[in-house]
């Protein structure tokens, strides 16, 4: 018997496990590079999870994700980068990053969700290339290709302690420092959790259940009395604020925002992966996707370095195992992936699950 | 005689040369079971389809309590009031059976939109689901997926949304094909509980004329897209014309 639940008990165990990884990370994995992976992870579970919420749950293909996280990066970042580094600035611009992602998805929405699928995938398409354009050509404002950096408000500052110990200096906890960046990393984890709760109720609510009707049957769900564009053209703009946030979210812990971090069609690319690995329609695969990819893009060189010392003295191997060849690796990997994962990490091990 | 909940006005539908549905002019009152017949492809689906909005008429309108809905899409036609169940098989085949009865009773109740609490909290909605599973008997089939179900059970389905949808006007087209004899007799039972239900419309298309005796207070004949007949079933089926080019051919009666 095939019971329909929203997620298998190891699905939920995974995700559980990945969430109190990234909680504790600046305690369990110190250093610089840890941090980063996990910012990163954090921000793009959110930016996953909101196209999931999309092209999973809904059925909309859509190229322009990357961009609405674009609009809200590059909201903050235009801000503070033009004028100081003050809360105002921060927020002010970020505010009005997430309102012209929000304006454009509604307007791309309006336009173009009453016509067929690919159609609209392509209009998506066009006006993300568009804005990649716009975002190298206007360089006055956003920097060019070189991107913009900034400052963020002194409080994010690793030169700013957030208390003291005995001897006057940063006080430590657990042997971190708890200065800024600390502060910076869990305004991202919480800010994330809480965009990622908001997802994942609405994959339980009413709403969500007429998302799903439109992908399995968009005229039926129709003679319902569910007006099927109406319904599109929202989740499209709310999904688009969702990356937009997640877009504010990740200027405000880089300091920097370019095309490479926040726009350009390889992150696209990243999106549609870590959706596919962690299982379309399912919300929970967006954590595992998330994180399998964010992980493997920063470690597998350095695991194919170790691999390749390893096995020195072996004819071949070495050669096969150099780290300038991980993209061939990751591709091996999800290529298996997809042949032992047909409907991603969660899908696949929650109908096993759901079939015993 | 109570004013018309449902009116066709001179309805009509080419398909490129083929004229589908030929000006057909009908009007259907609260209280009352009309059963349409007429053979395979006169048009009895098409009209059906004209009426809720699948399809653009070519010209002539579809009034509902005097309005005309005709330029309306097939949402607004249903939040007009108009349900209807489709003669293949339309669900959403990945759902639950609680979740697809759902979807009807939550468009009904104008809670799609909301987000921020789960489904399942929504008690309300959760029994009236639960309500019309039991009275078409898939309760057992609650959490299965749609797809999972034998055919004459997803042929029930398609009768409870439109149960749970519960509109002015309920439109069954065939609702009974392809069940098997035990299961065929439940929905003609649920359907002749709307028909006690004065303030209720019903259109059925149905072959057999044992269940359109049963329940018909009027029958209307299509044939080649037009309005052959209209009248009492007693009228209709003592008809020559009607004999000849629908009972006859088929052998039935
Ligand atoms: N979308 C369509 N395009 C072209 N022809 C159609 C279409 N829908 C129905 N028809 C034609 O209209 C006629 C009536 O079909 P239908 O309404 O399904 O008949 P019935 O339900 O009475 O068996 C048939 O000849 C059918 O081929
Ligand atoms: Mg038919």
């Amino acid at each position: 018997m095939t019971k329909l639940g929203p997620g298998g008990w190891s699905v939920r165990l995974i995700v559980l496990a990945i969430g109190v990884a990234l909680l504790l990370a600046p305690f369990l994995f110190p250093g610089v590079r840890p941090i980063q992976v996990a910012a990163r992870i954090c921000v793009f579970i959110v930016l996953v999870a909101s196209y999931d919420l999309l092209i999973g749950y809904t059925g909309v293909v859509s190229f322009a994700h990357t961009m609405f996280f674009g609009l809200g990066a590059y909201g903050t970042a235009i801000a503070l980068s033009q004028s100081d580094a003050s809360w105002g600035a921060l927020l002010i611009g970020g505010a009005l990053g997430v309102l012209a992602a929000l304006v454009l998805a509604v307007l791309i929405g309006l336009l173009s969700l009453r016509v067929r699928a690919i159609f609209f995938a392509m209009v998506t398409l066009a006006v993300a290339s568009v804005a990649l354009v716009l975002a190298s050509q206007l360089s006055g404002l956003t920097g060019g290709e070189d991107g913009l950096t900034y400052s963020t408000p002194d409080l994010f500052s690793p030169a700013t302690p957030l208390w003291h110990d005995a001897a006057g200096k940063t006080a430590r906890l657990f042997g971190v420092r708890m200065d800024g960046q600390i502060l910076a990393y869990y305004l991202v984890f919480f800010c994330a959790l809480l965009l990622y709760l908001l997802l994942l109720r609405v994959t339980v609510s009413p709403l969500g259940t007429v998302l799903k009707a439109i992908r399995e049957n968009e005229a039926r769900a129709e003679a319902l009395g569910y007006r099927v564009v109406a319904y599109r053209t929202f989740v499209f703009g709310f999904t688009a604020v969702m990356a937009a946030l997640a877009g504010v979210l990740y200027a405000i812990w880089l300091q920097y925002t370019g095309p490479d971090t926040t726009l350009s069609f390889e992150i696209m690319v990243d999106i549609l992966l870590m959706v596919v690995i962690g299982g379309m329609g399912t919300m929970w695969g967006a954590v595992i996707g998330a994180a399998a990819l964010v992980m493997a893009q920063y470690y597998l060189r350095d695991v194919m370095q170790a691999a390749a010392g390893a096995t020195a003295g072996l004819p071949l191997l070495p050669a096969l195992l150099n780290p300038d060849r991980w993209l061939l690796w990751l591709g091996i990997a999800f290529i298996l992936l997809v042949y032992f994962f047909p409907a991603g990490i969660a899908g696949t091990l929650t109908r096993r699950e759901a079939r015993k | 005689m109570a004013s018309p909940s449902l009116e066709t006005r001179d309805l009509t539908i080419r398909f490129g040369g083929h004229v589908a549905v030929n000006g057909v002019s009908c009007a259907f009152r609260p209280g009352e079971l009309t059963v349409i017949v007429g053979p395979n492809g006169a048009g009895k689906t098409t009209y059906f389809n004209l009426i809720s909005g699948q399809l653009r008429a070519t010209s002539g309108q579809v009034l509902k309590d005097g309005r005309d809905i005709s330029r309306l899409a097939p949402s607004g036609r249903a939040r007009a009031g108009l349900g209807r169940a489709f003669q293949l098989t339309n669900l959403f085949p990945a759902l639950s059976v609680l979740e697809n009865i759902r979807l009807a009773v939550q468009a009904r109740a104008g809670v799609g939109r909301q987000f921020l609490r789960r489904a399942a909290a929504h008690r309300d909605l959760v029994a009236q689901a639960e309500h019309y599973l039991e009275a078409t008997r898939l309760t057992r089939a609650a959490h299965l997926p749609a797809v999972a179900l034998a055919h004459g059970d997803q042929r029930k389905l398609e009768v409870a949304l439109l149960l749970a949808m519960e509109p002015d006007v309920f439109m069954f087209d065939e609702p009974t094909a392809g069940m098997s004899l035990d299961h065929a007799p439940e929905v003609l039972e649920l359907i002749a509980e709307i028909k006690r239900d004065t303030a209720r419309t019903v259109l059925l298309v149905e072959h057999k004329m044992e269940v359109v005796r049963a329940l018909a207070d009027r029958i209307i004949v299509l044939h080649n897209g037009a309005l052959l007949a209209d009248g009492k079933p007693e009228e209709v089926m003592a008809s020559d014309l009607v004999r000849e080019v629908y009972l006859g051919k088929r052998g039935a009666a």
